[in-house]
């Protein structure tokens, strides 16, 4: 299997969105590789005709009427926001401002 | 002492008016006053909102006995019993931070299910219990609001991530805990600490309001100090709920009638019994006085009249590596949800992709990165077939061992963890040192099956449990086997010992616990 390099360290934390210290870059990519090391012992396993597993206990397809339920309230939804304006949650801008069109 | 009754002794005494329910909870109150510094296995005790449901349940009681003996015997059997719940159960109104500092000051703006079962059948919720930050782990070294510390030595784990409930259920704070199990997060720290715990079948509790960490294997399940007390609390909180869909529209059995046998009775049930002891259980690196107490709790079953049939698991030795790539994978997805917008911690550094980051390195802890580096990378693009993919296949493998295993037997009997308890710190380094304490415990969540851990004595004067491991929705036997073993041992001295280090952690001056610089 393969090995992490830096470069692949730091891209899969961006993946994950992640911010890492250099320090924290540097032990992830030694313990990452020797965490993968031992999960090689699973390609030793013939598994071409083996379905992969999607659910552990047997469950019919669930389904519901599709109708209103009651949720929260606004006020209850927003309570926890780091940001709120009593609405909405506020969040950095995430277009630019149309200047440039 | 109140707080050495059993809950369903406690109730015995609620029902015959010689306790209250606002004394027992005095009683567990004044137990974490005085030992709790000392062992932390609670983030936050709710003194007002427990007194109210304990003098609730006075007046249920009360109104039950004007009514006569029928009524007295119709109320239910949790009613006005301390319970403690793990930190990442929702309560309406109470923290729920599933120990991690990006969910620091959050209020739940509901209840789970399980809470609503407790509350209608009148338990008092004292409060929130340590645990790994996000249930990512085998001490509750990961917590990020510090360690819980082992009754039967304070200088050691109490095993994780239910750390702080199994604690807390064996140092008499509470008779009855509610942890989460993912791959051994009951059962190994119920082995840790010398208590009961099981995780049921997948899907037999209803996880709505419960803090996802990975959604294939996730369960919750209890703690008690016996057998009887473990099928209270699991028969209260068990059951189908349309709001989480992978919850099984299955009548859940009376686990606790099916144990309202004496004591012959029971053992008639190890009588004809075949139990399956699984060769490959028995790990590379196990103690030897561990496998020693484990092989004499199986041979005491026999002696009791189960036979006993070895039986080859051939994929077992796979469940580790199995289980660290589909539970990392779903916890990267599960935990994309902590991005300091709707709740949490948040950091605010111009755009939005630096928030994100921002906000995640600053509120999450070292493992909880390490899981998501780990599963981010298992499903990204090149690697998902060789890592996730090839996963779930050997997971197929797992599941088919236990299902021919249980061609031939009605039950397994196996080690939960193959070492006892170990000091604070000392895994701390080596993650995958960390991952092998759940070797015997992740097969069993791989496929989804119940596992019960009961304690079979001690090792060097340190707790060792055995676990019971059952085919799906097979609990009742389970806590049958556990319950007769029970009877069956009742006589031996560790039975009535309590954890060594208690009179020390009531000690002032013994510290917190910390981990080691």
């Amino acid at each position: 299997m393969a090995t992490l390099s830096r470069r692949d360290v730091e891209h899969v934390a961006y993946l994950a969105r992640l911010g890492l210290t250099g320090d924290e870059v540097t032990q992830l990519e030694g313990q990452l590789n020797h965490i993968l090391e031992q999960f090689a012992v699973l390609s030793a396993l013939d598994t071409d005709d083996i379905p992969p597993t999607a659910r552990v206990v047997e469950l019919e397809n669930v389904l519901r009427d599709d109708v209103a339920r009651p949720g929260l309230t606004r006020e209850q939804a927003l309570a926890n926001a780091p940001e709120q304006n009593g609405e909405h949650f506020v969040v950095p801008a995430v277009l630019d401002d149309g200047s440039d069109d | 002492m109140l707080t050495r009754l059993r809950a369903h002794e406690m109730a015995a005494r609620l029902r015959d008016g010689s306790v209250s329910s606002v004394e027992l909870l005095d009683a567990h109150l004044a137990a974490i006053a005085a030992t709790d510094r000392a062992i932390h296995a609670w983030l936050a005790v709710d003194e007002v909102l427990a007194r109210e449901a304990a003098a609730a349940a006075d007046a249920r009681i009360a109104a039950a006995r004007r009514e006569g003996t029928e009524a007295l015997a119709a109320l239910p059997a949790l009613l006005g019993i301390p319970v403690a719940l793990k930190d990442l159960v929702m309560v309406a109104g109470r923290q729920a931070t599933a120990g991690s500092r990006i969910l620091e000051g959050f209020i739940s703006p509901y209840d789970a299910h399980i809470v609503e079962r407790l509350q209608a059948a009148g338990a008092v919720i004292v409060g929130k219990t340590n645990m790994d930050e996000f249930a990512m782990g085998s001490s509750t070294e990961h917590s990020g609001y510090g360690p819980t510390a082992n009754p039967w030595d304070l200088t050691r784990v109490p095993g994780g991530s239910s750390g702080g409930s199994a604690a807390a259920v064996a140092a008499f704070h509470a008779p009855v805990a509610v942890g989460t199990d993912t791959g051994g997060s009951i059962r190994q720290p119920a082995s840790l600490t010398g208590t009961v715990g099981i995780k049921p079948t997948y899907g037999r509790v209803s996880r709505y309001g419960i803090i996802a960490f990975a959604s294939s294997l996730d369960q919750v399940g209890v703690f008690g100090r016996d057998v009887r007390d473990a099928a209270l609390l699991l028969g209260t909180v068990a059951g189908h709920d349309p709001r989480d869909a992978t919850s099984a529209p299955l009548a859940v059995p009376e686990y606790a009638a099916a144990l309202r046998s004496p004591g012959e009775q029971a053992v008639a049930t190890l009588r004809g019994l075949r139990l399956g002891l699984p060769r490959q259980y028995f790990v590379t690196g196990m103690e030897p006085a561990v496998e020693a107490r484990v092989r004499a709790a199986v041979a005491g079953l026999e002696a009791a009249g189960a036979e006993i049939v070895e039986v080859d698991m051939p994929h077992t030795d796979y469940g580790l590596a199995t289980y660290y790539i589909v539970a990392p994978a779903e916890a990267s997805a599960n935990l994309a949800r902590y991005d300091g917008i709707r709740y949490g911690a948040a950091v605010r550094e111009g755009d939005v992709i630096s928030d994100y980051r921002a906000t995640r390195e600053r509120g999450f802890g070292a493992e909880v990165k390490r899981r998501l580096m780990l599963g981010t990378y298992a499903l990204s693009a090149g690697y998902r077939d060789a890592y996730y993919i090839k996963a779930q296949k050997v997971r197929t493998l797992i599941k088919g061992d236990f299902d021919a295993a249980f061609e031939r037997v009605d039950a397994l009997v196996a080690p939960v963890s193959p070492v006892v308890a170990f000091p604070l710190g000392a895994r701390l380094d080596d993650p995958v040192a960390m991952y092998a304490a759940d070797a015997c415990t992740l097969p069993v969540s791989v496929a989804g099956l119940p596992g019960l851990s009961i304690p079979v004595g001690l090792a060097d004067g340190l707790p060792v449990g055995l676990q019971l491991i059952g085919r799906a929705w097979d609990e009742a036997r389970l806590l049958a086997i556990g319950s007769a073993y029970e009877v069956v041992t009742a006589g031996e001295t560790w039975r009535t010992q309590e954890p060594a280090d208690l009179a020390r952690a009531a000690d002032p001056s013994t510290p917190a616990p910390t981990l080691p610089a």
